[in-house]
């Protein structure tokens, strides 16, 4: 089989270091002058694509980033790391605020026809919303195969070998091109992107959509009731002896007795 | 005094006839930052002003920058403020800037998360890994224009860039001794076939360069040095004999340009010994490195001597002229020194950030360190210096960009003295709120205090920087007015002249507070207007000084190093209130995140530099005798003679 055409989803996140805060009003996290970087799944996605071109295993990397202007700078990263060209598909303010992967998934599934590709590789879940969803529902719309949780991907003659991490284990599994593959933690691990790099990618073509131009309707199906905080967690209490310890868990009912 | 005379005379003055027209500063600092992207001033082949092909095979217009800056620093001793300079720079291109931002947050992950400083502190190593990696990243090659393999930067990223590698004190000394001095040379001097052969390998970091001056008996005074080159018969080929100590990189580099005497004869027959520059191979032959020195602080630089017994050089490697090796050693000193600006700043905004979260969370006296007011006092303070010090690093960067050769020595020098001051007292005062903390090895902060005070003390020690700025920015002013000054100085043959001026100085015509008619407020906010008032008002008081100074010591003026520290002084906050001022203005009319804060930082900063300038005026007016100037120096002659400390023991009788 010829050298493989690959699609890598590229989200723009708040970066993993950031302390999220929430809002006053509950509708949401801080976003403006936030600290944003690509979801760290997708850097994994992104260095297993740059690694199969490298292997002449792929021809062309393209990546995508549905979401607002500054989704141009994810890009460019993603293209300084190795991609090809970009593709952003631009969704602001309020649109973007009820951008769930529903809409995303039709977007990737289109694009991935219309661009030919014979693989889509995608983080398997971003980490601000923690949906898990989009690769698996782009598979379906596509109805191509999926291999969620990649940690391990070979490519075998028209079909993937992956490993994948499931409960309790490693599971084996084989599917056909073109498939969906989705990256888990221990994939590998991205490389940075060099300064030459970053200014050669200047120069690499991004194309600007917008979502009607696939023709999907990014209309809200769901609507965020509250954005909270996660508890406080309460302070501890010391005590003397293990009796002490086992009578307090007790009689908070947290062991049977 | 033989050297501080040099500097005077050599003080990199390329003020040209082809002075730009300052109105159209804004327009040019959109054009530009396309082309000619590397800080070094480019040479004059690379110019064209006509369309040329550009790599997307589109024309464009290339735009060719003026030749050189009407001297902003060296003109505030003459009293001229140009006004323009209070528009603070910016890269327009928002594409360009994008790029920048991406290439900080890249290395920043690497210097944050990646990067083991403490080992390298440790160890007093870098090891091949990190090298490598920082070669991978391009770092090497950060001036080094594009056409070479480099990253062709300009002026102002490069020091953006720099706030990121300081993170790290032995990385940021190990990258400065490379490419701000060690091959500084041949993109400033070098020629075509120079940069050709040498350029590529050293902007890769395949090949590591060291600049070598200093000697045993030759620091501060550079042109003192004993290193020889002597020519080969038929003038092919120098033999080079001496000792160098303290080069960074000494012990790893491949590249290095060498200073050394060559015996010429000049025109008029005399044969005289001139510093020439050399470009030498390690694989030459006879070069030899000592071993690492043991350091105090950015421990993991290499520093050693490097000797050279009889190493041939062949006669294509002499950088520029052969006896012109001194203006080049300057020239490249001087080119690389505003950087130090955001470097400082770039550790400083660290340190601070993580001492705030100490003075946050720690509780004493039943409340947060961050309560008490002499903690606040402290946190102030330190906010006011550091934004001084990155808003005159980005104003020397945005200036140095915008020219062809910019004439930005003294500007440069002031950024150095004021920022490694600045970085030294406010690590220290970051230790201080940290406590104990702050003085334990298991924690960072001490070795940001070790890695800061070598700042103080190379590329020119603080004092003979000090020097430097006042006795060129007096060149400056002398020139302009001899006449006046050579009357003032000869009063019996110009009774009247002298008798006008006192006149005028006791009529109260030269008053305190000098009249303000250069409007310096109708440049920025209006609300920065008391601000522009105190700039204008000290500027023209400066003047005034810089006049007395001249009558009152003529030529001798070399010799009274404590006056020209204060003029030296004074410059500087001059200069750090003008970009204080033009940048917090700029980011208030933009409407920047905690623009007020700015505001608020440029009203204590003039407020500080105000107090410093008065203080300095008062003692420059009083003289010597008055201002404890004499009482310093007889107390010092004391102590020499005695060989230290000579005051009694309290304890002493002597009956
Ligand atoms: C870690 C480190 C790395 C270095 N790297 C390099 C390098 O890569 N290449 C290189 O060539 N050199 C290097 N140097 C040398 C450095 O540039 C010199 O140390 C510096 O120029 C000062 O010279 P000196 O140490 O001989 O001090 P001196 O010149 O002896 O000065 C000692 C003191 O006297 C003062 N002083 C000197 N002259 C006067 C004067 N006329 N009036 C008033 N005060 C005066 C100085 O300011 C200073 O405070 C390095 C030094 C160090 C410590």
């Amino acid at each position: 089989m010829s050298a493989l055409r690959v699609l890598v989803g590229c989200k723009r996140v708040i970066d993993y270091a950031v302390r999220v805060r929430v809002k006053p009003d509950k509708t949401g996290v801080f976003t403006d002058g936030v600290k944003h970087s690509m979801n760290p799944f997708d850097e994994i996605a992104m260095e297993e694509a740059i690694r199969m071109k490298e292997k002449k295993l792929a021809s062309e990397i393209i990546v995508v980033s549905c979401g607002p202007i500054q989704c141009q700078e994810t890009l460019r990263t993603a293209l300084a790391m190795g991609g090809d060209r970009a593709i952003h598909v631009q969704v602001d303010g309020k649109e973007y605020e009820g951008l769930q992967p529903f809409h995303v998934s039709k977007i990737l599934a289109k694009i991935a026809q219309e661009e030919k590709v014979d693989l889509l590789i995608l983080g398997k879940q971003a980490i601000d919303d923690d949906c898990n969803q989009t690769g698996q529902m782009t598979a379906a719309i596509l109805d191509w195969p999926q291999a969620t949780f990649a940690s391990k991907v070979e490519i075998d003659n028209g079909s993937l070998k992956v490993l994948r991490e499931i409960d309790g284990g490693l599971e084996n599994i084989k599917v056909k091109l073109p498939a969906v593959v989705t990256t888990d933690l221990r994939l590998n691990e991205p490389r940075y992107a060099t300064l030459p790099n970053i200014m050669k990618a200047k120069k690499k073509p991004l194309t600007t959509k917008k979502p009607s131009d696939y023709a999907v309707d990014i209309s809200p199906r769901q609507e965020v009731l509250s954005v909270e905080d996660p508890p406080v967690r309460e302070a501890g209490q010391k005590v003397e002896s293990v009796e002490q310890l086992v009578q307090k868990l007790r009689d908070a009912g947290l062991i049977v007795s | 005094m033989k050297m501080l005379r040099q500097f005077i005379s050599l003080g990199t003055c390329n003020v040209s006839a082809t002075g730009i027209r300052h109105g159209i500063r804004k327009e040019l600092l959109i054009i530009t930052h396309q082309r000619n992207v590397s800080g070094v001033p480019a040479s004059a082949d690379r110019l064209e002003d006509k369309p040329a092909h550009t790599q997307h095979g589109k024309f464009e217009i290339l735009q060719q920058k003026p030749v050189t800056n009407k001297p902003f620093a060296k003109d505030l001793f003459l009293g001229k403020f140009d006004k323009t300079v209070l528009v603070y720079p910016e890269i327009s291109d928002r594409g360009e800037l994008a790029e920048l931002n991406q290439m900080v947050q890249h290395i920043e992950r690497y210097f944050t998360e990646s990067l083991d400083s403490k080992s390298i502190d440790i160890n007093a190593e870098i090891s091949e890994d990190v090298m490598n990696h920082l070669g991978e990243l391009g770092l090497f090659g950060q001036q080094i224009p594009q056409e070479y393999g480099g990253l062709g930067l300009n002026a102002t990223k490069y020091a953006r860039l720099a706030e990121i590698t300081a993170l790290d004190g032995s990385i940021a000394v190990t990258l400065a001794a490379h490419q701000a001095i060690g091959l500084k040379g041949i993109l400033i001097a070098g020629n075509e076939a120079q940069k050709q052969k040498y350029l590529p390998k050293l902007a890769t970091g395949e090949h590591i360069a060291a600049f070598c001056l200093t000697e045993p008996s030759s620091g501060s005074d550079a042109a003192s040095i004993q290193t020889r080159a002597v020519p080969s018969e038929d003038g092919k080929t120098f033999h080079l004999t001496g000792g160098k100590i303290w080069i960074s990189n000494g012990g790893i580099a491949d590249i290095f340009t060498v200073f050394a005497k060559v015996n010429i004869t000049a025109e008029n027959g005399e044969k005289q010994d001139k510093v020439t520059a050399f470009i030498v191979e390690r694989n030459f032959g006879g070069v030899t490195s000592g071993k690492p020195e043991d350091k105090l602080g950015i421990r993991g630089s290499n520093t050693c001597e490097v000797h050279f017994d009889n190493t041939p050089v062949p006669a294509e490697n002499v950088l520029g002229e052969v006896g012109g090796g001194f203006k080049i050693a300057m020239n490249i000193l001087n080119s690389g020194r505003f950087s130090m600006g955001s470097s400082g700043a770039g550790i400083l905004k660290k340190l601070i950030g993580l001492t705030t979260e100490h003075a946050i969370s720690r509780m004493q006296f039943g409340s947060k360190l961050c309560e008490f007011k002499l903690i606040k006092e402290k946190f102030a303070k330190m906010a006011v210096t550091t934004y001084a010090m990155e808003s005159m690093a980005y104003l020397t960067a945005g200036i140095i960009d915008m020219y062809e050769k910019p004439d930005l020595s003294v500007e440069a020098a002031m950024v150095k003295i004021f920022s490694s001051e600045g970085c030294w007292m406010c690590v220290n005062e970051c230790l201080q709120v940290l406590g104990g903390q702050g003085f334990m090895k298991s924690n960072p902060y001490e070795r940001y205090l070790r890695d800061a005070r070598i700042l103080m003390i190379f590329e020119g020690t603080n004092e003979i920087l000090r020097l430097y700025v006042s006795l060129t920015g007096l060149k400056h002013a002398g020139q302009e007015l001899k006449e006046l000054v050579g009357k003032l100085r000869d009063p019996l043959n110009n009774p009247r002249l002298v008798f006008l001026q006192l006149w005028n100085r006791l009529s109260g015509k030269v008053r305190e507070k000098p009249k303000l008619t250069l409007r310096l407020n109708e440049e920025v906010h209006p609300s920065l207007k008391n601000q522009t008032d105190i700039l204008e008002e000290c500027t023209l008081q400066f003047q005034r000084m810089v006049e007395i100074i001249l009558q009152r010591h003529g030529n001798k003026v070399v010799q009274e190093q404590l006056e020209l520290k204060r003029l030296s002084d004074i410059c500087i906050d001059l200069y750090a209130m003008t970009a204080c001022i033009g940048r917090a203005s700029r980011a208030y009319c933009l409407g920047l995140r905690n623009a007020d804060h700015e505001l608020l930082l440029t009203k204590a900063f003039c407020h500080e530099a105000n107090a410093r300038i008065q203080q300095n005026m008062t003692a420059l007016r009083e003289g010597k005798t008055k201002n404890n100037d004499d009482t310093y120096m007889a107390i010092a002659e004391t102590m020499f003679q005695n060989k230290g400390y000579a005051a009694e023991h309290p304890l002493t009788v002597n009956w």
